[in-house]
């Protein structure tokens, strides 16, 4: 999904997530809880979704909206791998690495998309904006290496040869 | 708590009985063994991870976590076996693997528990190859804390206390792995009021005092129990001092008045204690200006003045018991008012411990001054009548009491620096401040507490109670105190308050007066 | 099983039986083929005769620990005036495994109706199905399988009629293997770090939410409807020789192997067969070299030792290691075991939650040890000093990363200590084709 922006940069203010829709879908999860705090993770989760990233002005805002501290907000932020605390390519793609995927070929899958994506580097974001490549931990699908996860959508026994025609496919 | 079950268990050999729900860590301070520990603290919830407490109970699995155990009857409890042993070398080991070497230059060095325990119990040589160290830059926290990462053990003391004592969550564990580091969000620093008590729980060097950064080494102080003059809560302290001079002042632990801390306020206003300017002679005004004299001709001068005239007494609520007491003393005899003033400010309550503030009266002393006879009042000089003398004891004049001090007749100045205003006394008697001296303060809750001696106070000058009972024997009532202990012996057989106290009944937590036990029970 | 590989004879398929049938995963689909039979029998059973069904069948755990679940059910006291949670523990992330991911895509309603029955069992009201943050398509049908069943009136404040409240919520994980430890995964939830607490309290006496809580791995749970519709003596006699073991066991199969996937087998098959017959022996040319069977944080296992293991809790335990998770990983002879050794290390130090010393430290500087080994940099002393480390941060933590940490290492220096060797004596890696110079 692409991010629409909204954190500010340089002059332009920030503008709230949790307004109209977003408030609602928020009221809706609280009610699953019996407190605020629980709702943490599902709403880091909706600023990623709304933004692309969770800034340090949505931490605050989320600290806001949960009754916490901007401060505990980070502290959990920082535990989890998936959320982002940096803008990412329009995709982002994380590939396993992890040694059973490692045994498999994974290294090829990983160079072969930093090279077709044009990130070059792992975690850098190409030239057109379009991608940032990761390797992450076990994704959980061991038996279909080499899996990779682009943005929400998770792909199986992806191989250095099937590498272009996956990307052609995220514009 | 009558009701709570007792459990025997034995730990290192010696039997002990201490209440079901105990942790081992805590039975074993009551058999005098420690288990050496860097994440417990009696007074955080228990956290359990830096693993060094781990003790071999008999006949269980797994070594324990001393902190997290509970005694149970019949446990017999090994704290220096070999299996207990090289699980703290193991864990002491790998703290060390990214804490940097760097004890010459760290503040904590000296008084830190991970240079004491790998000393006593550590391996003889690292096996750390050439992987270097993690590093991470120092971070300015806010208040009067600065994070050191490098040398941080994640013990998380100072998350809990920000979060569960302070009740203020600005810290936090951030990233995992070895990569954690304690954290904050920028822009939201260390401000709270009684934040810096991070630096004295922090077990390492990782949280440092910036009023106290590469002062002094911790083995060149020397430490005396005291009270923190600076407010009315009367927290337990030491005075840490180096070459005849405070440079430091920490939570000394009470359980009654301030459990383990002391507020960022009252622990930073310590310079004073040690003040640069110094009147180190008695004056005597002689030809228009202040000479210094011996101690005989100066309570000769101050006693004929006195003599003759109504004498308003204007005392610091800052004062010991014992100058107050004799400060009432002389005003009974010359017959007169004795008044103070209280400095306040805004109240800051420590939320997580009960009865725990930086009170709005920042004195040590106003239920004392109350006690012994003297008025609270914001203007107190308004006593002062024309032709009156004026006995300041211990109290700095300022600007807006350059009226009332024209009105007396004359002013006599005990104090241990000359102001500006006060330049125009008849006579100026130095005394020592209270890290001079040795006394006690009776807190807002009436509890009576002594503080002791760490300084040498210079030149002439003396207690104030001291000059006090000179001018009162000059004044025909002779008195015969040698030592602070004498004049509060003196103050409780004359004062039911204080009756049956003295300082050996004081002992190093205090006594609450007779009035205030009474309260305490009525509030039971 | 039917995804990817067609059923081999040999397989007991009875959770796998629909994978791979798109019609399986919708709640009518689900009903055609006997769903929710068991629920609708359960919520007409008292919940002690429940939990004493799932006992008799002797279900153990399958999440690693093999505890069983029977017994876990009755720790909970119905009606002890608190409010009693059930977790779901869909956190799969044990590197190897992936079975659980399979049973959400395919038949997310055995997951529910098994999630239901166990939360009336134990006296809940709520159950959160807490599922990792990478498991986005499990994620997608098991959120239209809860909007089905609370459509149906399966699940809400009146269970299929029996005034039951049953609320089942999704939860989703945010990238942290740790949240698969029972109660990281309950401060997950609360909307912590995944720090795994200290025990006790136990999640029965203080759990979620300071409650009395269960938390049953998915694959325990999808287990359940099966048991209650066929019987606690049916399921008792899948087993082929061992009675502690019982039931089918979804194993998943990845590494160097012909037929990576996941094979559904009676507890006890032998694994000999199950690697060369089912999963269809080594790639062309190549041999077997280890299997790691339970997931990563089980001991390694050389090939005569896997050769004779009979597959279930005591026959791996038998042979010096675990079933763990039910992970199968395998590495044949064109693979360095340092490097996969050293691999599994950095997973370790990656997912360290940083609470205790042994792990924080231990796993990171167990990794650059075996990296610099694998580099060609290391002596014959790290042998000491890895082997004293994983002493270290074996049983002394808060929970058993940094234990799992330390498994491969051990069982790898003790079964393939030469080919540490021939790193450390040659100076590089003897598997890598193009050596420095």
């Amino acid at each position: 999904m692409a991010h629409s922006g909204g954190d500010s940069i340089g002059e332009i203010p920030y503008r709230p997530v949790f307004v109209g829709a977003m408030k609602e879908e928020l009221d809706a999860l609280l009610g699953r809880y019996p407190t605020k705090m629980a709702a943490l993770l599902p709403t880091l989760w909706m600023v990623q979704r709304e933004r692309g990233w969770v800034s340090e002005e949505a931490m605050v805002e989320v600290a806001q909206v949960l009754e916490l501290t901007p401060a505990y907000v980070k502290g959990v932020v920082t535990f989890y791998t998936m959320y982002h605390q940096h803008p990412v390519g329009r995709y982002f793609i994380q590939v396993c690495t992890t040694s059973p995927c490692g045994a498999c070929g994974a290294e090829k899958v990983v160079e072969t998309l930093l090279d077709k994506t044009g990130c070059g580097d792992l975690g850098a974001t190409s030239p057109d904006g379009r991608f940032t490549v990761i390797e992450v931990e076990c994704l959980g699908a061991c038996g279909f290496a080499t899996p990779i996860l682009v943005n929400d959508e998770f792909i199986e026994s992806v191989t250095p040869e099937k590498v272009p025609q996956i990307l052609s496919q995220f514009k | 708590m009558a009701d709570t079950p007792m459990v025997t268990l034995t730990i290192e050999g010696r039997e002990v009985q201490v209440p079901a729900g105990t942790s081992i860590l805590e039975a074993a301070k009551v058999a005098g063994v420690l288990v050496p520990h860097y994440c417990y603290h009696p007074g955080l919830p228990v956290a359990g991870v830096c693993r060094m407490c781990l003790v071999e109970v008999e006949k269980a699995p797994k070594l324990a976590p001393a902190c997290a155990t509970a005694v149970a009857d019949g446990q017999v409890v090994h704290v220096h076996s070999e299996s207990s042993l090289k699980a703290r070398q193991g864990v002491l080991e790998l703290l060390l693997i990214n804490h940097p070497l760097d004890c010459p230059i760290c503040d904590q060095a000296g008084e830190c528990e991970l240079q004491d325990y790998t000393f006593r119990e550590g391996r003889a040589e690292g096996r750390l190859g050439p992987e270097p160290k993690r590093f991470n830059p120092v971070e300015d926290f806010g208040g009067d804390v600065l994070y050191v990462p490098n040398r941080c053990i994640l013990c998380t003391r100072c998350v809990r206390f920000m979060d569960e004592v302070a009740q203020e969550p600005v810290l936090n564990v951030s990233e995992r792995g070895d990569r954690a580091v304690i954290g904050k969000f920028e822009g939201q620093d260390l401000t709270h009021a009684w934040a810096s008590n991070v630096v004295d729980l922090c077990p390492v060097g990782a949280l440092l005092s910036k009023d106290f950064l590469n002062k002094a080494r911790a083995w060149e102080l020397d430490r005396t129990p005291s009270i923190c003059p600076n407010c009315t809560q009367g927290c337990n302290s030491i005075l840490e001092t180096r070459d005849n001079v405070v440079v430091r002042m920490r939570p000394r632990s009470n359980p009654d008045v301030n459990q383990w801390y002391l507020c960022d306020e009252g622990r930073l206003d310590y310079k004073w204690l040690s003040p640069a300017t110094r009147i180190e002679a008695p004056l005597v005004r002689q030809a228009d200006r202040l000479s210094a004299v011996d101690w005989d001709v100066a309570i000769r001068a101050a006693a004929t003045m006195l003599g003759g005239s109504r004498v308003v007494a204007l005392v610091s609520p800052m004062l010991s018991n014992e100058s107050l007491y004799a400060a009432s003393r002389v005003v009974a005899r010359t017959g007169g008012t004795g008044v103070f003033r209280v400095v306040t400010g805004p109240e800051a309550p420590l939320p997580g411990v009960p009865d725990l503030a930086l009170r709005t009266e920042r004195a040590a002393n106003v239920r004392g001054a109350e006690l012994l006879g003297f008025r609270k009042s914001a203007t107190p000089l308004d006593e002062v009548r024309a032709g009156d003398v004026l006995l300041v004891v211990g109290e700095t004049l300022t600007p807006a009491d350059a009226a009332a001090v024209a009105r007396a007749g004359q002013v006599i100045v005990i104090a241990s620096t000359l102001v500006e205003d006060a330049r125009g006394a008849a006579v100026a008697l130095p005394t020592s401040t209270m890290a001079e001296e040795e006394g006690t303060f009776t807190n807002l809750r009436g509890r009576v507490q002594r503080y002791f001696q760490a300084t040498a106070a210079p030149g002439m000058s003396r207690p104030a109670w001291w000059i006090l009972a000179d001018l009162l024997t000059q004044l025909g009532e002779p008195t015969n105190f040698f030592v602070a202990g004498e004049v509060f012996a003196a103050l409780a057989a004359a004062q039911a308050e204080f009756a049956g106290m003295s300082y050996d009944v004081l002992g190093l937590k205090g006594q609450v007066t007779s009035g205030a036990r009474v309260a305490e029970e009525a509030a039971r | 099983m039917g995804y990817p590989h067609k059923t081999h004879p040999k397989e007991t398929p009875i959770l796998s039986k629909y994978f791979g049938e798109p019609q399986a995963r919708t709640l009518e689909g689900w009903k055609q083929r006997g769903g929710y039979r068991a629920l609708q029998q359960a919520l007409g059973m008292t919940p002690a005769d429940i939990v004493n069904v799932v006992k008799e069948s002797g279900l153990r755990g399958r999440g690693g620990a093999g505890f069983p679940t029977g017994s876990k059910w009755s720790f909970m006291k119905p009606g002890d005036g608190k409010a009693h949670y059930l977790c779901v523990n869909a956190d799969e992330s044990e590197p190897g495994t992936f079975k659980d991911r399979e049973i959400m895509r395919w038949t997310p309603h055995a997951l529910l109706e098994g999630t239901a029955i166990a939360a009336y069992a134990i006296g809940a009201e709520v159950a959160y199905i807490y599922i990792r943050g990478e498991f986005t398509e499990p994620l997608r049908v098991m959120e239209a399988a809860v909007k089905e069943a609370y459509d149906a009136g399966i699940l809400g404040k009146n269970a299929m009629g029996s005034g039951q409240r049953i609320d089942v919520h999704v939860h989703r994980g945010a990238g942290a293997y740790i949240c698969g430890e029972e109660t990281a995964l309950m401060n997950s939830l609360e909307g912590r770090r995944g720090n795994p607490r200290i025990k006790p309290p136990f999640p029965a006496v203080a759990g979620l939410f300071g409650q009395p809580t269960t938390i049953n791995n998915v694959e325990t749970l999808a287990a359940v409807p099966h048991i209650l519709n066929n019987g606690a003596a049916w399921y008792k006699a899948l087993c082929l020789s061992n009675p502690k073991s019982t039931g089918s066991k979804l194993f998943s199969v990845c590494g160097n192997v012909s037929r990576p996937g996941n094979y559904e087998v009676t507890m006890g098959f032998p694994f000999k067969d199950f690697l060369y017959d089912l999963c269809g022996g080594p790639l062309p040319g190549r041999k077997f070299k280890a299997v790691i069977p339970g997931g990563s944080s089980v001991p390694i296992q050389t090939m005569e030792e896997a050769e004779g293991t009979l597959m279930d809790y005591e026959g791996f335990v038998a042979k010096g290691t675990m079933l763990g998770s039910g992970g199968v990983i395998i590495f044949d002879d064109s693979q360095c075991m340092v490097k996969h050794i050293a691999r599994f290390a950095r997973f370790y130090a990656h997912e360290s939650c940083a609470q205790c010393t042994q792990c924080r430290e231990g796993t990171a500087w167990t990794t650059k040890i075996l990296e610099r080994i694998e580099a060609g940099g290391g002596t014959m002393q790290d042998f000491d000093t890895l082997l004293e480390l994983a002493d270290n941060m074996t049983g002394k933590t808060i929970c058993v990363l940094s234990d799992s940490c330390a498994a491969p290492v051990v069982s790898g220096i003790q079964k393939f200590k030469h080919e540490f060797e021939a790193h450390i004596t040659g100076k590089r890696c003897p598997y890598r084709a193009t050596a420095a110079a």
